[in-house]
């Protein structure tokens, strides 16, 4: 190229404590190009997006902005010379509206910034309402504000934080759109993501980073996501393939016209849900968070109790009015979305962690703690699950995600449930534990477990489930099958057009 | 003075430092912090205050050097809570435990001396107006300065651009920091403006409302205008109408006193403590969907 690069970096290193987060980074942005960063999660990505950003400052290496060497100590220094971001989880103000939202960055009077909110949103397809309450607007357009606010810095470079994780289908698409308005326009973009079909349509150059390094600079559009996958996780993709599912067999959790008001003004209320589960088959719940997943995931746990104990049936008694021992006893396990303080406690052992929800495996003597066989189960899910840990003395809230879910995927696993709800099972994991994960509730599916998953990552439910649902508002769509649907038809849904 | 008038005359200063103290909290904790120690720093200026008029005189002096010593305790605060992480409540706690102590301390030989109040301010017209004149219109200059001063903190919380980045502060600190807010420094001035706010409410309190030190003369008012401030679920009207409530309560229970209603005493001075749990307990369950 014979442009100069807008933005390079030169041996860029970033160290926290033992950590090497970056290391010797060598990275060129151009003008009117968007440039992929990819990766897994711990590759570095955040870390170097923060550098360039001025949130952290590296330990050595030289950035320069226009060939200009440039120091930054805070983000506000970057945003002077040009550079936007938008966060992964968004950076506004909920309680506040749009324009109120932008005012906090943007000089000017509201009725002006208003009406530049709404051009801004004509020219690049980024309509919102100016004087909308955030914590009102979806998440689509959530990101549009994000977006807009960094577009009134008139930046020339703007950095994105995986845009798509949090967005369907539909939007991902106007997303898509808008970039490449702004790339047209002369903007420079760094697109932070994993999702590897989504870069190779969207960017023109790919930076891999994996374990801190750049392992790979390519053209995207060169490449199969086979290959890409190959370079981000360094080595061959592990194989998914995976027997058809047999037909299902005896129900094991039903919900009759489930219900239940919202429990704070952030909450969502459940109106009238209706799902069959049956033995052997998995069932997806799809949709974006805060639909009610937690709510729907609290009420099927037992963490919190149903109206009515009929509205609940797990192995075919009634419920609902039942707390979460009592059904686990039935043969109920349950995986939740949030790793630490509900699926594990941090500051205790694993082995400990281990007796919480598996005390009925003989590990209580009249009340006292068999340490050894405690020791003994928590061991054996180590090995099993392929957990990367010291033993399990170790304590659960230094492991890393992934290794964290793999043990209390195991741990439930190895109680042997007739029936599991399991939430968010791949977030934040990276790609091999990811895998590994989605082949274990397979094979518990072909061993007779029913299982439901919720998840937001619609490939994985794809990848899983013989039926979907979509949870939207708080009300769950029809049954879908996976085989008759489209990640389309299911986008819709995840946005309201169908119900 | 029949029992209405003495309502309309005294409401308001018996108001004033529930209000001060109330309004200086809800910034800090608008910015996401939460001050404990209210009680101690309304003590500590109380006794500051005193000993300053005490000695010359001067009730302005009196009022700066209780706001300096206040701000000053809740630096305290802040250098524990922002500069070293300590637990907020326990910060809290300690620094008002702190304050009742220093102001034990520095008032032992002030112990129920006497001091002259602030006049009343006649002014023409409004003071002439029938039964409210002389009594609800007829306020010191602190009264009439407090009033103005809470129109102002509820335009510049509702109406200005700071307003809006103490809201964003306390909403989101992480997102108000990386889009380059500095979230210390307002969380610094918050808490000095709480501390101060403080100061000023026990300034009042023992040099004007009741001219004169006594150890323990804040009586829980620190605590009350704590829970004034989730009763008015952080906004500037409804903490002051709060205050108005508490102060007319407060009033109430002497008025009943002196008319020889037939409740031990003990019982009408602890009203207004049980209302406020009262009120706490109602918002609580308002606010979890139970009522």
């Amino acid at each position: 190229m014979s442009q100069p690069a807008l933005l390079r970096l030169a041996g860029v290193s970033k160290r926290y404590g033992t950590v090497q987060a970056n290391h010797e980074i060598d990275l060129e942005v151009h003008s009117g190009s968007i440039h992929a960063v990819l990766g897994e999660n711990g590759a570095g990505k955040s870390t170097l997006m923060k550098l360039i950003y001025g949130v952290e400052q590296p330990d050595s290496g030289h950035i320069r902005w226009n060939g200009q060497e440039v120091h930054f100590a805070r983000p506000s220094d970057a945003q002077a010379l040009g550079i936007g971001m938008v966060f992964q989880h968004f950076s506004l103000f909920e309680t506040l509206s749009v324009v109120q939202n932008v005012s906090l960055m943007i000089p000017g009077k509201p009725a002006d910034l208003a009406q530049k909110i709404t051009d801004l949103g004509d020219q690049f397809g980024l309509s919102v309402d100016p004087h909308a309450m955030v914590h009102r607007l979806s998440v689509g357009e959530r990101q549009r504000v994000e977006i807009i606010r960094c577009l009134l810095l008139n930046p020339k470079l703007l950095i994105l934080d995986e845009p798509t994780s949090v967005l369907p289908p539909q939007n991902v698409r106007r997303l898509f759109e808008t970039l490449r308005k702004l790339q047209a326009d002369g903007m420079a973009i760094l697109f932070i993501s994993h999702k590897l079909d989504e870069i190779r349509e969207l960017c023109d150059t790919a930076s891999v980073l994996r374990g801190g390094e750049v392992t790979g600079r390519v053209d995207p559009r060169e490449h199969d996501a086979r290959s890409l996958a190959q370079l981000m996780i360094g080595r061959e993709m592990p194989n998914v393939a995976h027997a058809a599912p047999q037909p299902p067999g005896a129900e094991r959790l039903r919900l009759n016209a489930l219900g239940h008001p919202r429990a704070s003004r952030f909450g969502t209320t459940l109106d009238g849900i209706d799902l069959k589960l049956r033995s052997g088959e998995i069932v997806g719940i799809a949709g974006i968070s805060g639909n009610g997943q937690q709510e729907l995931a609290a009420l099927i746990s037992g963490e919190s109790r149903a109206q009515e104990p009929g509205m609940i049936e797990i192995m075919g008694k009634k419920v609902g009015h039942l707390g979460p021992m009592a059904r686990r006893k039935l043969g109920f396990a349950f995986v939740p979305e949030e790793r630490l303080g509900r699926g594990a406690v941090p500051e205790m052992s694993l082995a400990d962690n281990s007796l919480l929800t598996a005390h009925s495996r003989s590990m209580l003597s009249r009340g006292f703690i068999r340490r050894s066989v405690e020791r003994a189960f928590t061991r054996e899910c180590i090995e099993a699950f392929d957990v990367r840990t010291p033993g399990p003395d170790a304590e659960a809230g230094a492991m890393s995600g992934g290794n964290l879910q793999k043990f209390i995927l195991g741990r439930e696993i190895m109680l042997n449930p007739d029936v599991m709800l399991v939430s968010q099972p791949t977030w934040g994991v990276d790609i091999g534990a990811a895998t590994a994960i989605r082949k274990r509730l397979l094979d518990m599916r072909d061993q007779g477990c029913a299982i439901l998953v919720i998840s937001e990552e619609m490939d994985e439910l794809f990848e899983l489930c013989s039926k979907l649902h979509v949870l939207h508002n708080g009300r769950l769509s029809p049954a879908l099958e996976a085989a008759e649907t489209t990640p389309q038809e299911i986008g819709r849904y995840m946005i309201g057009a169908e119900t | 003075m029949s029992g209405l008038e003495f309502l309309l005359a005294g409401t308001l200063a018996a108001s004033l430092p529930l209000l001060l103290a109330a309004l200086g909290e809800m910034v800090v904790e608008k910015t996401g912090l939460l001050n404990l120690g209210l009680e101690g720093m309304m003590a500590i200026g109380a006794a500051i205050a005193f000993i300053c008029v005490y000695h010359t005189g001067s009730h302005l002096l009196g009022f700066a050097a209780a706001a300096l010593m206040s701000t000053f305790v809740a630096m305290l605060f802040a250098i524990l809570v922002i500069g070293v992480k300590a637990n907020e409540v326990a910060a809290g706690l300690a620094i008002g435990v702190l304050g009742l102590g220093l102001s034990a301390l520095f008032g032992k030989s002030y112990e129920s001396l006497t001091i002259k109040g602030l006049p009343k301010i006649d002014i023409p017209i409004l003071s002439d107006i029938p039964v409210i004149g002389p009594t609800l219109l007829t306020q010191d200059i602190v009264v009439w300065l407090s009033i103005l001063g809470t129109v102002a903190l509820w335009w510049v919380l509702n109406r200005t651009k700071l307003g809006l980045i103490i809201a964003a502060v306390g909403e989101n600190a992480d997102a108000a920091r990386s889009i380059g807010y500095p979230v210390v420094m307002i969380r610094l001035i918050a808490v000095a403006f709480g501390g101060a706010m403080c100061g000023l409410a026990g300034a009042y309190a023992s040099t004007v409302y009741t001219p004169l030190w006594a150890d323990g003369m804040i009586a829980g008012r620190g605590w009350i205008a704590l829970a004034l401030v989730v009763f008015g679920t952080w906004q500037t009207g409804r903490v002051a109408f709060g205050a108005l409530l508490f102060g007319i309560l407060s009033l109430g229970e002497l008025t009943a006193q002196a008319m020889g209603v037939g409740l031990p005493s003990q019982v009408l001075s602890s009203l207004p403590y049980l209302v406020t749990i009262l009120m706490l307990v109602v918002i609580s369950r308002r606010r979890s969907g139970l009522i």
